[in-house]
């Protein structure tokens, strides 16, 4: 391990300070975790990585007690532990740090560093002395502030350093950071990285939990990547590039992979113009700015990894979150897109990727919920009849075979595949020139994927110009006509035609140039 | 690396201004009636007061903590009926009396604080049923006012510290004194008092960090009704008598004089010494009524009402112009 930058003379014939083996936890049938061993060593950052639902708050939660495990040995400087509960886990020395602050905004930062074991005398809390010891706490990582002011006076950034500070004062030998970074700008997170490197100077052991790829090369001396629940596998930071470490992550072999390549996409027309433009557009910690055609006939696709900017895009071509930086044209006129309403009446659709919260309504009928977009576009004034309402409904569950065809069905008894269509059918009965589609076809069963995909294509050749995010990389490839890879919430690479293969959005993906702008 | 915090003196803003309108009004009552600014109208607003007083600063607690109680005015009323019948119709020791009652109205409040923790349920609707169920007893045990003429009660009304100008420092005044100055030191300095603002300022995160919420909430409401208890035995002192229909609504008052205080409404924020001047400010109102003599004495109620707003406003002001001050702190720190 002389390889690993942070930490000059760790080596690996130090003991393991936290031994994790055979973690399970099933779900009601579900298996969130099978079988995860993960070692942690003194003194070293480990990098704890995995798309979404690969087990990673599971397993953290297993770790501390929040969460009992059906099977697993926890093992902390070689004695066994099996701490209850998150207190008991602290008291044992694992602390957790969470992206959302844990503390108390209107006590002094000195309160919140003690509370609950001030130095009190004749029952008083020694406020002097309180004041004093949180100082010195503090300045172990460098923060010199005025400790008797309330810690919401301060920024997340030193927020969070007042948590690390706490729980590594509780005698913590084993730190979790559970995306500390998510809400931190470039400069704060050079901070923390400091206070992280502090620590592991100090023999604590730290994992960490991260989306920016950027940040593991940056900090972390090992990677541990879940996927599904399984370990994915296991390396150092030095051992693992990149390109293996996304393949790793997303769980897919190059060469299967490449069969897909180009499949069946559409023979491309004559280019039609762009009808909607965005130029240099983006918002500051969101995404950075970034340009975009839309064509009709023509799929865009976004690829990326978790958190890699994808919705968030999507989200301000829709107008639900406010770009604050360029400029966006539609049939040549400048708009605002300051809410959906304005993107709705621009002929914009959009269906989000959390289909229960944001999609769905499911104490609605199919029918209302098919109507609900059309409707708020005609305004309250102007209701569809009953009739109007019947005939939509009963066109469109016909058109995209909603099964089973009942217009007076809760939307909500319908199987994940049904309602992801009857959620299409609502924007497709606004009839859009843009259709926003994030994630359509997760967890869905194979035959309806395949139906989505079909879909999507029609609606494509009838000239509607569609914005895709999807994970399932073969799937874009068949039906984009051009692919944006995303990283740290940045656009960092745009592919068209041949280039549009999985190997190719892979490597765009893994590729080592950090983005420009990252979180800026 | 050095960053600059917003400074806490901003956080006594709501006390002092208060203070200020006390002392304004104060100032005022003396220009308009020559015989105001004495000791002696002094020490009466202590005394007429006392009560109030004792019961909001346990609603300080309570509402610092984000919750209320809306059943301390009827423990008051129960533990007027509760004295006089203990002591008049089954021969009861007065101090005997006071003790079983503090601890009955302890209890009261212990349950009430359980039922909010263990059913999860908002403290607005369980110290709600506390209130019917508290007026409701005390009706049961009588409907008639009944004089207390047990000697104790006039020994402790001749009770009095004797100061210069006649005026008299009573012994409902000196408990209230007490009352104040003891939750000023239970607030501001234990880790009791911590713990009640890191209630107010994120209930989760108070768990999180390992505070035993429940019987920090279960102490609260505890507290509240004990000191319910005794400013009901204060009020049995002041009045010598118990009747079911005393203090009904007091604890609107309480509750008025927290947030005049400074006390925001919503939890975390808040000091004792600040409901000890909001008290004083209604107190100071009834007085300039009783002064004058020909307005109606329902113009206090208007006053209270008038003053609420303008505070509510204040506050809402104050911790606004913090945010934004805050954001461009935050913004300027790199």
């Amino acid at each position: 391990m002389s390889e690993t930058a942070a930490i000059p003379g760790l080596s690996i014939d130090t003991a393991p300070l936290l031994e994790l083996t055979g973690f399970s936890k099933s779900f009601a049938g579900f298996r969130a975790l099978d079988r995860v061993d993960l070692t942690l060593h003194a003194g070293e950052v480990h990098a704890l990585l995995g798309e979404n639902g690969a087990g990673k708050s599971t397993l953290i939660k297993c770790m501390t007690g929040v969460v009992h495990r059906d099977a697993g040995t926890l093992r902390l400087a070689g004695a066994d532990i099996a701490p209850r509960s998150a207190e008991e886990a602290v008291k044992s020395g694992i602390a957790t740090v969470y992206q959302e602050v844990n503390l108390a905004p209107n006590l002094s930062v000195a309160q919140n560093l003690f509370l609950g074991r001030q130095p009190t005398r004749f029952g008083l809390v020694r406020e002097g002395e309180m004041r004093r010891r949180a100082r010195e706490v503090l300045a172990g990582f460098d923060l010199h502030i005025d400790v008797a002011a309330p810690l919401e006076s301060y920024s997340v950034a030193v927020q969070h350093i007042v948590a690390i500070a706490r729980a590594v004062d509780q005698s913590a030998r084993v730190l979790i950071l559970d995306e500390p970074t998510a809400s931190l700008d470039a400069h704060e997170v050079e901070i923390l990285f400091a206070v992280m490197r502090k620590l592991t100077a100090r023999g604590i052991g730290i994992l960490f939990v991260t989306h920016f790829l950027d940040q593991v090369y940056a900090i972390c001396n090992r990677i541990t990547v879940l996927r599904n629940g399984r370990l994915a596998g296991s390396a150092t930071t030095a051992q693992l590039p990149r390109l293996d470490l996304v393949r790793m992550m997303l769980g897919r072999e190059l060469a299967e992979a490449t069969a897909h390549t180009g499949a069946g996409r559409a023979e491309a027309g004559p280019e039609q113009p762009a009808f909607a433009s965005f130029e240099d557009y983006g918002k500051a910690g969101y995404v950075a700015p970034f340009d975009l055609a839309l064509r009709p006939g023509h799929v865009v696709g976004l690829a990326g990894l978790l958190g890699s900017g994808r919705t968030e895009t999507t989200r301000l071509v829709f107008g639900a979150a406010h770009a604050d930086t360029g400029a966006a044209t539609v049939d040549g006129r400048k708009v605002a897109l300051a809410s959906p309403a304005e993107a709705l009446h621009l002929g914009f659709g959009y269906c989000p990727e959390e289909r229960k919260t944001e999609g769905i309504v499911a104490e609605l009928t199919v029918r209302e919920n098919i109507v609900l977009a059309l409707q708020a576009r005609r305004g309250a004034l102007k209701p569809l009849s009953r009739r109007e309402q019947d005939e939509i409904a009963a066109r469109f569950i016909r058109l995209l075979d909603i099964r089973p065809p009942d217009p007076e069905r809760p939307i909500g008894l319908l199987s994940g595949g049904n309602q992801q269509k009857a959620l299409l059918a609502r924007w497709l009965a606004t009839e859009p020139r843009l259709l926003i589609l994030d994630e359509p076809t997760r967890g869905i069963d194979v035959g309806a994927h395949a139906e989505i995909i079909a879909l999507i294509r029609r609606l494509c050749a009838e000239g509607m110009a569609l914005l895709v995010v999807s994970s399932e990389l073969e799937e874009i490839v068949t039906y984009a006509d051009e692919v944006i890879v995303l990283r740290d919430r940045a656009h960092v690479a745009r592919l068209t035609g041949e280039e549009i293969t999985v190997p190719g959005i892979l490597k765009a993906i893994a590729a080592d140039a950090p983005a420009s702008g990252q979180a800026a | 690396m050095n960053v600059a915090g917003r400074n806490s003196v901003s956080r006594l803003l709501p006390v002092a201004a208060t203070s200020a309108v006390f002392l304004i009004g104060f100032l005022i009552c003396s220009l308009t009636f020559p015989n105001f600014a004495s000791l002696r109208v002094v020490m009466n607003l202590l005394t007429d007061n006392a009560f109030l007083g004792i019961v909001a600063v346990g609603m300080t607690f309570v509402i610092i903590s984000g919750g209320i109680d809306l059943s301390v005015g009827s423990v008051i009323g129960f533990t007027t009926v509760f004295l006089a019948i203990a002591i008049e119709q089954w021969g009861v020791p007065p101090l005997m009396a006071f003790a079983l009652i503090l601890v009955i109205s302890a209890l009261f409040g212990a349950a009430m604080g359980a039922a909010i923790e263990y059913f999860e349920l908002p403290p607005f609707i369980v110290t709600l049923a506390g209130m019917f169920l508290a007026r409701g007893a005390s009706f049961l045990m009588s409907t008639e006012s009944i004089p207390i003429t047990a000697d104790l009660y006039s020994h402790l009304a001749e009770q009095a510290i004797r100061l210069p100008g006649g005026a008299r420092l009573t012994v409902p005044a000196m408990a209230m004194l007490a009352v104040v100055a003891g939750g000023m030191v239970l607030l501001h300095l234990t880790r009791f008092g911590a713990n009640i603002y890191a209630l107010g300022g994120s209930r989760v995160s108070t768990a999180l960090m390992g505070v035993n919420v429940t019987r920090t909430t279960v102490a609260i409401y505890t507290l509240s009704s004990a000191l319910a208890g005794l400013s009901g035995i204060v009020f049995s002192l002041y009045t010598s008598s118990g009747y079911s229909l005393s203090a009904v609504g007091v604890e609107l008052d309480a509750i008025a004089a927290v947030v005049i205080g400074g006390t925001l409404l919503s939890g975390g924020y808040g000091f004792v010494f600040g409901t000890f001047v909001g008290v004083l400010i209604q107190g100071l109102i009834q007085t300039y009524i009783s002064f004058d003599g020909s307005l109606s004495s329902w113009w206090a109620k208007i006053a209270t009402g008038l003053l609420l707003f303008a505070f509510i406003g204040f506050q809402q002001a104050t911790l606004g112009l913090a945010r934004r001050s805050r954001r461009l702190a935050a913004a300027g720190a790199h």
